[in-house]
């Protein structure tokens, strides 16, 4: 847990940068440093970890003063990772990831089943990137290793000051919605300051919105955007605010489960038939053991006699994760131009499928009622 | 050109004695340079140290612009006010740290300067001390420049020990001083002509040694 309380920093040039911030991060919660470029986040996360001497107030890890803790130690007890990443260019990626256990003094051998396990945890194949140079590494990589060594010595707490920030826009998502994966498996306590709002309500658990060094608004993602608490936090979030929301909720909140389906081996006047009788002009197809495979149209199944659906189905890549976040699944179907995205869990088994009537009916109901979570 | 020849061939013992003690001032010369250099180097690029760097940069910058005969003459000088021994090994030694001492100390300093200031504030963040960050960080990363530095340095005190002749310490610049004075154009051309050989020699040695010692990280990938 983290407490901050009446935390102050004046710089030497008598900047104020952060004024009397009070608030609490509760164990495993993912805390977002919220606010427009300048109002303080970085220096408020730097005194947590004190690579920024405080000027006034306290900091509290554990209900410990961290002021009281030797700063080195305190800080290989958290983890760190920056933005510029700062990837050591003349070590491998595996010893990169062992910065924080050498200086521990863990043994040869632990230290290097310990990066293994973690290149597994960003999905880097450790026998293929251990032993690579961080200049032989794409963005994104170099990303992905950045935060495997801040979980070096597995800390409790995870500060990260823009880590996605210079990655391209389509690695960007990818990388945020492995690393809500990841945090669901550590469950650590995380700082993650960002100056981007749809990033902030897809991976926080909280948001603290900073203005000018003052803690504005401390709450859930739901609660900023349908109650914000003044004008400063309604115009940062935005007009919009009832599309951010589909950053909030997950495709399996707002997906049909059951729903009919066709097999690849049926016949095609039988799947017709059902789909004339239910009223539809579309269904997804799985193969024996229900993975989905593809779709078939009403349109296609006209004429040809003796035919089964596998004579007839469109192959079909466009689908989305029962976790992934509403509004990439949305765009998904906008720019596939389907009207019924199949849904998916692990091993590409069907799960259900995602329309336009329900996502259009949830969004209006959280509009209605102030957030649904 | 031909009497040069014979004289080597006649006596080899002396064109081997002049070698090896210019290569030997050279040595201890350039160890002491090093040592000095690179503490120094070291020294002003901490924190807050911007004044000094400046300072000291811009006195070893004056002293490269010393004449090196001027040099010699005032250190006899100097040694000699001081009761020291004015003559020979020990101010040869001292003029070639002077002159050695600028490429490493200006290559160290950049190189540290020139680190990506997001790996040393990783390293702090990860709760590496200010010594380890020096270590395992700034260091490993400067060092081919470094030693592009002690190789520039090397180079260049080849052909100053020669001038070291000049206040009697032993070396290649004694046949040139002896054949300048007696007219003998075959002892200037034995002993100019080994200072350029000994410089390329040495000069390849060191670009084999900074290779080798250039970290693999640094020579794959792009960037
Ligand atoms: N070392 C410093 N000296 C003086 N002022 C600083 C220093 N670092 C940051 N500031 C100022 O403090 C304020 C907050 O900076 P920062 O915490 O980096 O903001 P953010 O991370 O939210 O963009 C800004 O006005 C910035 O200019
Ligand atoms: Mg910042």
């Amino acid at each position: 847990m983290i407490k901050l309380e009446k935390v102050t920093k004046v710089y030497a040039d008598g900047t104020k940068a952060v004024d009397e911030m009070s608030f609490e991060v509760d164990q495993g919660e993912l805390c977002v440093f919220l606010g427009p470029s300048g109002c303080g986040k970085t220096t408020t996360m730097k005194m947590i970890n004190r690579l920024i001497p405080i000027t006034g107030g306290n900091i509290y890890i554990d209900g410990v003063d961290n002021t009281k803790i030797n700063a080195s130690e305190l800080r290989r007890n958290i983890g760190y990772a920056i933005q510029e990443i700062g990837l050591f260019t003349h070590m491998t990626v595996g010893q990169n990831i062992e910065t924080v256990p050498v200086l521990k003094g863990w043994s040869k051998s632990r230290r290097r089943e310990r990066a293994e396990e973690l290149l597994e945890l960003v999905r880097m194949k450790p026998s293929e990137f251990i032993d690579k140079y961080p200049n032989e590494l794409s963005g994104g990589q170099r990303q992905r290793v950045g935060v495997a060594r801040a979980l070096g010595t597995d800390p409790p707490i995870l500060l990260m000051d823009e880590p996605f920030g210079a990655i391209d826009p389509i690695n960007r998502v990818e990388l945020q919605s492995e690393f809500l994966k990841i945090q669901q498996k550590i469950k650590k306590t995380i700082i993650f300051v960002t100056h981007d709002i749809y990033e902030a309500i897809k991976m926080g658990d909280r948001i603290a919105l900073m203005k000018d060094g003052k803690l504005v608004q401390y709450d859930t993602p739901a609660n900023l955007l349908y109650r914000p608490k003044d004008e400063f936090v309604e115009g940062f979030v935005g007009a919009d605010r009832a599309l951010k929301g589909l950053q909030l909720l997950r495709v399996k909140e707002v997906m049909t489960g059951t729903y009919a389906t066709a097999k690849m081996g049926e016949k095609t006047e039988v799947v017709r038939e059902r789909m004339e009788k239910e009223g539809i002009d579309w269904l997804p197809v799985v193969d024996n053991s229900g993975r989905f495979t593809g779709g078939v149209s009403i349109s296609d199944l006209t004429g040809g006699r003796a035919k089964t659906v596998k004579d007839v189905i469109t192959p079909s890549e466009a689908k989305s994760d029962i976790n992934a976040v509403l509004n990439e699944a949305l765009s998904l179907m906008l720019s596939s131009g389907l009207k019924t995205l199949p849904i998916v869990v692990e091993d590409n088994r069907l799960a259900g499928i995602l329309t336009f009537d329900a996502i259009q009916e949830t969004l209006h109901e959280a509009v209605k009622t102030g957030g649904t979570k | 050109m031909l009497e040069a020849w014979e004289f080597i061939l006649r006596r080899p013992e002396l064109l081997a004695e002049w070698v090896l003690a210019h290569l030997w001032i050279i040595f201890v010369a350039i160890i002491i340079a090093v040592i000095l250099g690179v503490f120094l180097g070291i020294f002003i690029t901490g924190k807050g140290r911007e004044q000094i760097a400046d300072s000291v940069l811009y006195l070893a910058e004056i002293a490269m612009t010393i004449p090196s005969l001027a040099l010699f003459g005032l250190l006899m000088l100097l040694l000699g006010s001081m009761g020291l021994k004015s003559i020979g090994f020990l101010p040869a030694v001292i003029a070639l740290v002077v002159y050695g001492q600028l490429p490493i100390l200006r290559n160290t300093y950049t190189a540290i300067r020139a680190v990506d200031p997001a790996m040393v504030e990783a390293g702090r963040g990860m709760g590496m001390t200010e010594r380890q960050i020096l270590f395992k960080i700034e260091l490993p990363l400067a060092v081919p420049v470094i030693m592009a530095g002690i190789r520039t340095s090397i180079v260049l005190l080849i052909g100053i020990a020669t001038i070291a002749a000049f206040i009697g310490a032993s070396g290649l610049g004694v046949p040139i001083f002896r054949g300048i004075r007696n007219a003998r154009m075959d002892l200037i051309l034995i002993g100019g002509i080994s200072v350029s050989i000994l410089a390329l020699i040495i000069d390849g040695l060191m670009a084999l040694v900074e290779r080798r010692i250039t970290p693999k990280g640094l020579k794959v990938g792009r960037q």
